[in-house]
């Protein structure tokens, strides 16, 4: 792609882990550490797991006004990576989501996956929406079961599956539930399981742990850390948490706000597994931060003078 | 319990009322039963098995015509939940011929299939159909949008999209329209068999009628409340209680 050049991540001075660098590089597992310098995926790696080539997205609002939402985004993933997009709210990461998935058509650009352009839904991404989206009328073990029903998996072997993705999300006693009986945390590792289960490559999270309090939210980050580590999935990763993304990525991608631009990526190369409280973590986002904040204030700039004008006129009038 | 003991002094005080005024004579009885009248007419219409035979007869209509009802009005309602053109045209057609008592097809329905079965058929489910489709329309509008891109999202398309995901998520919504739905069909049911030699309830209302028999009149007019009554509560109600139940949509009572 000729616009590889120009979509080199920016490297930054981050705290570097000589044992690690090795993930990004597309090797699977726990084992990566140890087997680094082997050239494992010479070709594999040239063809990135998920490729966003100059990504365009525009829409029409209710009023007719034309909005570009996502604005040439280039954005290279490769298999096995753990990639967390940064930005403001309103910068169209959850919309880059659900391109991936195949939801919606970007107005132009490709989407490719493997190589080849995404036409549709497929049950080899999986997106975890932000609200879940998790289906009230099923047990927690029929949610779990969907995908694979949908595939046309046999009945024993979904049986099966679903207990040992209940057992790996630690909800085996909650097979028989409804979903509104269940804690939000819970709920949570549900919509985790329902999205394993189907055994997607890649794995699309929506901000999924932001309406979780702390002592949940890092619970999760590290059953996320030792789910991805035993798949071996892609995952790609939407939060506007920062420290929330060196805690979890290879890299970070940094959105502008509308329209949403890759402002920069900033590889992580601190050791895992790390913590929320890590200093290093807390340097590293410091850094992000600083980038961030130009765009949240950005965005703060806009809603403002939406949001406050026609109050303001409203009292001249009076 | 409260409840049981005021509903049974409610009725008690109607029972009387009813007596005394027959009692009173008033109106002669060929205008004015006394329960006794009815009673005896409710008896003797189950004893020569007429009642129950009208009963069957009258079920079965009202289930054909409400089961082509709800498959014909979800098809109809889906289409016009998805399509904005549907919706915009077909959509203020279908509120305006709401309007309409379903019985105004009865002539057509004559023509069209004769002096049959089908006619009555007929009019049942242009008495119901409506109300199916814009409550499926409506349940689908309803529907938070999420569970749709989710299904879609885990594989599911085209029918085991609909059949698995859309339809079992706008069920809380489209559940009161399928008890006005079964109303309107009843109600249609009974009307189009009043017009017509058909062995159903309507019918057998009607026969009350030219026999001057008022009290099997209002025997035949309990027992069509009756069933409405109880298919609703035993159907409906059990319906909707059992989805809240799934849906965390009720406070435990």
């Amino acid at each position: 792609m000729s616009t590889k050049a120009h979509n080199f991540p920016v490297q930054i001075p981050l705290p570097i882990d000589p044992r690690t660098p090795s993930r990004i590089n597309g090797t699977r597992g726990k084992a990566a550490s140890t087997v680094a310098a082997l050239p494992l995926r010479g070709v594999s790696s040239d063809v990135p797991k998920v490729g966003l080539n100059d990504i365009c997205l525009s829409y029409r609002t209710e009023s007719g006004e034309r909005i570009l939402a996502l604005d040439h985004i280039n954005l290279q993933v490769k298999t096995g990576e753990f990639l967390c997009i940064v930005g403001p709210s309103g910068c169209g990461k959850s919309t880059l989501l659900h391109l991936i998935a195949g939801l919606h058509q970007p107005t132009s650009g490709e989407v490719l996956v493997d190589g080849k352009e995404v036409e549709g839904p497929g049950t080899d991404r999986i997106l975890i929406f932000q609200e879940l989206g998790l289906f009230p009328w099923l047990t927690v073990g029929d949610n779990v079961q969907f995908g694979m029903k949908m595939k046309g998996v046999g009945k024993a072997e979904r049986e099966e599956k679903t207990r040992y993705y209940l057992r790996l999300v630690h909800l085996s006693q909650f097979k028989d539930s409804y979903t509104h009986q269940l804690s939000g945390g819970m709920r949570q590792r549900v919509a985790l399981a329902r999205a394993l289960a189907t055994e997607p490559d890649v794995l699309l999270m929506d901000e999924p742990f932001a309406a979780l309090d702390a002592q949940t939210r890092d619970l999760l980050h590290d059953e996320l850390e030792r789910i991805w580590t035993e798949t071996g999935c892609t995952i790609i990763f939407v939060t506007h948490n920062v420290r929330e993304a060196i805690r979890l990525g290879d890299r970070v991608a940094l959105l502008t706000f509308r329209p949403g631009r890759v402002k920069r990526e900033f590889p992580v190369f601190l050791p895992r597994p790390r913590s929320l409280e890590d200093p290093n973590v807390a340097r590293a986002a410091s850094e992000i931060l600083a980038e961030l904040r130009e765009e949240i204030n950005r965005s703060l700039e806009v809603e403002y003078s939406v949001g406050v004008k026609p109050h303001v006129e409203a009292g001249v009038r009076s | 319990m409260k409840r049981a003991a005021r509903l049974l002094v409610f009725y008690a005080g109607l029972f009387a009322l009813w007596t005394l005024l027959a009692e009173l004579k008033i109106w002669p009885p060929y205008l004015f039963p006394t329960p006794r009248g009815v009673g005896e007419a409710l008896y003797a219409g189950f004893q020569d098995h007429s009642f129950l035979i009208a009963i069957a007869v009258s079920m079965r209509r009202v289930l054909i015509g409400y089961a082509i009802s709800v498959v014909l009005g979800m098809i109809l309602g889906l289409g016009l939940g998805t399509s904005k053109f549907l919706e915009e045209t077909m959509g203020g057609l279908l509120v305006s011929l709401q309007s309409l008592p379903s019985i105004c097809w009865w002539p057509l329905a004559l023509l069209w299939f004769g002096l049959s079965q089908n006619a009555i058929l007929f009019v049942v489910v242009m008495g119901s159909l409506l109300s199916v489709t814009l409550a499926m329309e409506d349940g689908r509008k309803q529907m938070p949008k999420i569970y749709g891109m989710a299904g879609r999202n885990l594989g599911a398309n085209g029918f085991r999209l609909f059949w698995y995901v859309l339809l079992p998520a706008s069920l809380p919504f489209i559940v009161s329209g399928l008890k006005q739905g079964w109303a309107f069909a009843w109600r249609s049911l009974i009307t189009a068999e009043m017009l017509y030699l058909s062995l159903g309830l309507g019918q057998v209302l009607m026969m009350g009628r030219d026999l001057n028999d008022m009290s099997a009149v209002i025997a035949v007019m309990i027992l069509i409340i009756a069933i409405g009554y109880v298919v609703d509560g035993l159907v409906f109600k059990s319906m909707e209680s059992r989805l809240q139940r799934r849906w965390g949509l009720t406070s435990s009572t």
